[in-house]
């Protein structure tokens, strides 16, 4: 009776028995009844703001940058140089379609469904290589947020290189069982097509390249411009990937493109040319290309097998149990890194287990010695070719072609390790003349631009260790003002990557690293270099500053000394200027020459 | 009242001083085409050195400290000795040596050319119209008109600078014999009918002459309501001596007219301020030998022909006035200890010395009101007369 009131709620005699319900308790069967699996997907439905999709403002700047992620990890991985569009286009009061175009090596068309649709599906997950993308959620999500916010799918055309035709799948995802579902399966004519703009606005010569993929899904968002917007995220692409080259716009409808600027206009003029030309002509919007810097792919980072000491213990054991060797020994040595076979055996004997023992029926308690084991025992440092920095000049060259400088600086530190894993922080900085860059104010904290893995992080720059390390530093040391425990001041943008084999984010939308000592430590260090740099530069322009200063003090009171020796003798005005000239001689002979 | 100034000022300038240049060559010696002259041939040095010498120009200054003088017990006054500070141009001076030249500029044309004055005051407000070379507070201006009037060993107001403060009152058988500044008309003044008042001297008083009236000595007060009893008392009366009080230390024109006066009618010159530190070695000191501050122009600035009739330390036991008096400030010890040290005056005369350390190890000071302790008029009852009789005077 009362299970059939509570599951039943719209009958009126219910509504009547309601003050009076009692609460009967659940049994293991009635409980029995209502447990069911969850599938991966129901849970990011519900927790979408774990993949960042909890607002529409962020849902735009995930969906891009998930795409455009996965699109430079294919080229990259694919050896060519990558070219990328990103185009947003806003189809209703706050419906966008991104558009994101690569000129990767394309996919085969049985793995389209999947990758796109499939929740924990991808190829970056069992491995540990520096990868932009880790656990093959993010675009799957984007198609989902998509489907669930408009009920359209995800379109997908990609072309694989010999190839004759192109395919065109649409997708959606089936939230139950986390399966794909195909709406639409055809071969179609396409290849990927690029107009570089020149910065005056003026199309260049179009780039058609023989491979690649085109993904398009239309979504419930919102598009704010400022520092959490997809501009800025592209921005930042381009900054940390010299060697791609992008294509972006954005396209807002009439009206809205008319309320932005309303809104814009109130909150100080940033990137006005866009704006401007979107009032004009809102359906044309314009394409703005941030070009190539440097025609060399970054190294191919090596693949490697996880460090002892970065495991823990439930991954120990799966991994015992997955394992194709057939000793424990063996599967020390062939499973992990930096483990030979003599120190394979050192571990056993320490934990006092059978080297020749079957990996998969080593039993929980044993496991747990093992564990404790591996942690005793003194191991190498993991190999760390296995990443690929940015490196300094690339940093450099991407700085210097986005931002506006008078200084630019960078450091890239030696790798080092945290919890067994590989990691390399580099930083980089531009400084500007006071008031020659509108985005950076002299007064104002600096601007930070975190990466991890060559991805910008937008979000969360509070709670992550980069902006931690960035306060750590005490950069009054170097030259510039900072308020107690909080950013430096200064027109001053500051970059920060860090390369991972396995970066540690604080959640899986992948906005802040987590608060490692070691990681920390490394990014001080790094900071501290730039820093120092910079302080060599800014006591340079500090003289110079002064030099000028002194010039212009002298400048000011020498006309008075020559006045007043012109009405006390006569002077002509001839011989007035001539007494000027020359004392500004004399003066700066002795105090402004060194 | 600036016009009556003014007009006095220009009289006086067409007129140099008739009575007074007779007597002893004052200030006003230096004539105002003079003074031009000097200001033409400073800034002719300043112009050779940075047009033809190619070198920095310089301006030399007299130093104006205690440091840089000497007690001429000769002329009874403090002489500056030769020690110069040169104001080289440099980053660091340009402002004041670009301020001097203009200060220059000024005091030659607008004063000097054109038989003008100024206040201090007044030139302060006037370098506001020299954009950034202004003087932004009025010591800046004061400082530097100073050094300028040593640099030319000029007394300022031959420059043209009327002081402002106040030159202090005369009260007794004397009269002035001043002009009406409008007509030149002589005006006589006859000091002791001026009934409970007294008579200001002006702020220049070479122009003045004195008609004899038998007058004894000058006695001359610190505080001016010790003045007002003794004139209200007609103490000058009784004791046949001109009364001048000061009201601290004594400006340019009050040790003027008293050396002027002194000179004129050939009588001694009493002094009677407080008992302390300041009124020895600042108030009496610079009446009877000047400055070192002004040390370049002493020699006008001076009453050799004073002593010291008190309060000193010594009166304070003979007159049973330990309990009327207060103990000695840091302040004033440091003044008692740094004159004992540095004062070429103090240093000269043994009984001075032996004064202050009299003081110091008594460890009080006494003002001139603390005779009222024997009743209101016991100063000029019993006090003054006994000392007179005395005449046990410091040097």
């Amino acid at each position: 009776m009362a299970t059939s009131t509570l599951e039943k709620p719209g009958q009126i005699h219910d509504i009547v028995c309601m003050p009076k319900r009692v609460v009967v308790p659940e049994t293991a069967e009635t409980m029995a009844g209502k447990q069911r699996e969850i599938s991966v997907s129901e849970f990011f439905l519900k927790n979408r703001h774990l993949l960042g999709f909890d607002s529409p403002r962020k849902a735009l700047l995930t969906a891009v940058k998930e795409a455009v992620d996965n699109a430079l990890d294919a080229c990259e991985e694919g050896g060519i140089l990558p070219e990328i569009s990103v185009d947003v286009q806003q189809t209703g009061d706050s419906r966008f379609r991104v558009s994101v175009t690569d000129n990767g090596p394309g996919i085969v068309r049985a793995q389209i469904p999947k990758i796109f649709a499939k929740l924990l599906y991808g190829s970056k997950f069992h491995r540990l290589r520096m990868s932009r993308g880790q656990q093959g959620i993010g675009i799957s999500a984007a198609g989902m947020y998509g489907q669930l916010t408009t009920g359209t799918s995800t379109r997908i055309i990609s072309r694989v290189k010999k190839s004759r035709k192109a395919h065109l799948i649409e997708v959606q995802i089936d939230t139950r069982r986390n399966t794909p579902t195909i709406l639409k399966d055809e071969e179609v004519d396409w290849t990927p097509q690029f107009t570089p703009v020149s910065p005056e606005g003026k199309p260049l010569k179009q780039v058609i390249a023989k491979s690649g993929t085109c993904v398009e899904i239309e979504m419930e968002a919102a598009y704010i411009r400022g520092r959490l917007s997809v501009d800025e995220y592209v921005k930042q692409c381009a900054v940390v990937n010299p060697h791609l080259q992008l294509h972006y716009r954005i396209a807002l409808t009439r009206a809205a493109a008319k309320e932005e600027e309303g809104v814009r206009g109130k909150a100080k003029g940033k990137e006005e040319e866009k704006g401007k030309e979107q009032e004009e002509k809102p359906a044309e919007a314009r394409w703005f290309t941030f070009s190539r810097a440097v025609t060399r792919l970054p190294e191919s980072p090596a693949e490697i097998k996880p460090h002892p000491h970065g495991v823990e213990l439930g991954m120990l054991m799966q991994m015992l149990k997955d394992t194709g060797a057939r000793t424990l020994r063996s599967a020390l040595a062939q499973d992990f890194s930096r483990v030979s076979a003599r120190t394979a055996g050192e571990i056993c004997e320490r934990a006092g287990l059978n080297p020749k023992a079957s990996p998969s029926r080593i039993a929980h308690q044993e496991s747990e010695a093992l564990f404790k084991a591996i942690n005793e025992t003194k191991l190498m440092r993991p190999p760390t070719d296995c990443l690929s920095p940015i490196g300094e000049a690339q940093i450099l060259a991407g700085l210097k072609k986005e931002i506006e400088g008078d200084f630019f600086t960078a450091v890239t530190r030696a790798p080092s390790v945290y919890r067994g894993n590989p990691f390399q922080v580099e930083a980089g900085l531009a400084f500007a003349k006071p008031g020659e860059n509108k985005d950076v104010m002299a007064e104002e904290p600096i601007r930070i631009m975190r990466f991890a893995n060559r991805v910008p992080l937008l979000y969360m720059g509070g709670g992550c260790a980069m902006t931690k390390a960035v306060m750590n530093v005490n950069w009054k040391s170097y030259g510039l003002g900072q308020p107690k425990g909080s950013l430096p001041l200064g027109p001053m943008v500051l970059m920060i990557h860090m390369a991972s084999v396995w970066v540690p984010f604080t959640s899986e939308s992948k906005e802040a690293v987590a608060h490692y000592p070691e990681i920390i430590r490394e990014m001080t260090y790094c900071l501290q270099e730039c820093g120092r740099q910079l302080s060599v530069y800014l006591s340079r322009r500090y003289r110079q500053a002064e030099l000028e200063r002194k010039r212009n003090y002298m400048v000011l009171y020498i006309p008075h000394l020559a006045l007043g020796l012109k009405e006390v003798l006569d002077l002509s005005n001839k011989e007035e200027a001539n007494i000027i000239r020359q004392l500004r001689k004399m003066l700066e002979h002795t105090h402004l020459e060194p | 009242m600036a016009a009556k100034k003014k007009a006095r000022s220009e009289k006086a300038g067409k007129k140099p001083a008739g009575g007074a240049t007779a007597k002893a060559a004052g200030p006003d010696a230096v004539s105002r085409g003079e003074a031009s002259k000097r200001i033409v041939g400073v800034s002719r040095d300043v112009y050779t050195d940075i047009v033809k010498k190619r070198r920095k120009p310089s301006m030399r200054f007299p130093i104006r400290a205690l440091s840089n003088v000497r007690y001429d017990v000769k002329q009874g006054h403090f002489e500056i000795k030769g020690k110069l500070a040169t104001r080289t141009l440099t980053y660091n001076t340009v402002k004041t040596f670009a301020q001097s030249m203009r200060l220059l500029a000024t005091t030659k044309k607008d004063l000097l050319d054109k038989n003008d004055i100024a206040g201090k005051r007044e030139i302060y407000y006037n370098s506001k119209s020299w954009g950034e070379c202004r003087f932004d507070e009025q010591p800046e201006s004061d400082t530097l008109l100073d050094d300028i009037e040593a640099m030319l060993g000029v007394n300022r107001e031959q420059l043209g600078y009327i002081p402002e403060e106040r030159g202090g009152e005369v009260a007794g058988p004397l009269v002035v014999i001043d002009r009406n500044p409008g007509t030149g008309q002589l005006v006589k003044i006859d000091c002791s009918r001026l009934g409970t008042g007294a008579w200001s001297i002006p702020s220049r008083v070479e122009h003045l002459q004195f008609e004899f009236r038998h007058a004894k000595f000058i006695l001359v007060i610190e505080t001016a309501s010790l003045f007002q009893r003794l004139v209200h008392h007609q103490y000058y009366d009784k004791a046949g001596c001109i009364l001048v009080s000061m009201s601290g230390v004594p400006t340019r024109a009050c040790r003027r007219f008293i050396r002027r006066l002194a000179d004129d009618q050939g009588i001694p010159v009493l002094v009677f301020t407080d008992g302390d530190p300041y009124g020895y070695c600042n108030i009496y000191r610079t009446l009877k030998v000047g400055s070192g501050q002004s040390a370049h122009i002493n020699r006008y600035f001076c009453v050799p022909q004073a002593h010291y009739l008190g309060v000193t330390p010594q009166d304070i036991t003979d007159y049973d006035l330990e309990d009327a008096t207060h103990p000695l400030e840091q302040a004033d010890i440091k003044r008692a200890q740094d004159a004992l040290k540095n004062d070429p005056f103090i240093l000269h005369h043994k009984e001075w010395q032996d004064a202050l350390n009299q003081m110091l190890k008594m460890g009080v000071r006494i003002e001139q009101q603390a005779f009222a302790k024997h009743g209101l008029n016991y100063v000029l009852d019993k006090y003054l007369p006994d000392k007179l009789k005395k005449k046990q005077f410091l040097p």
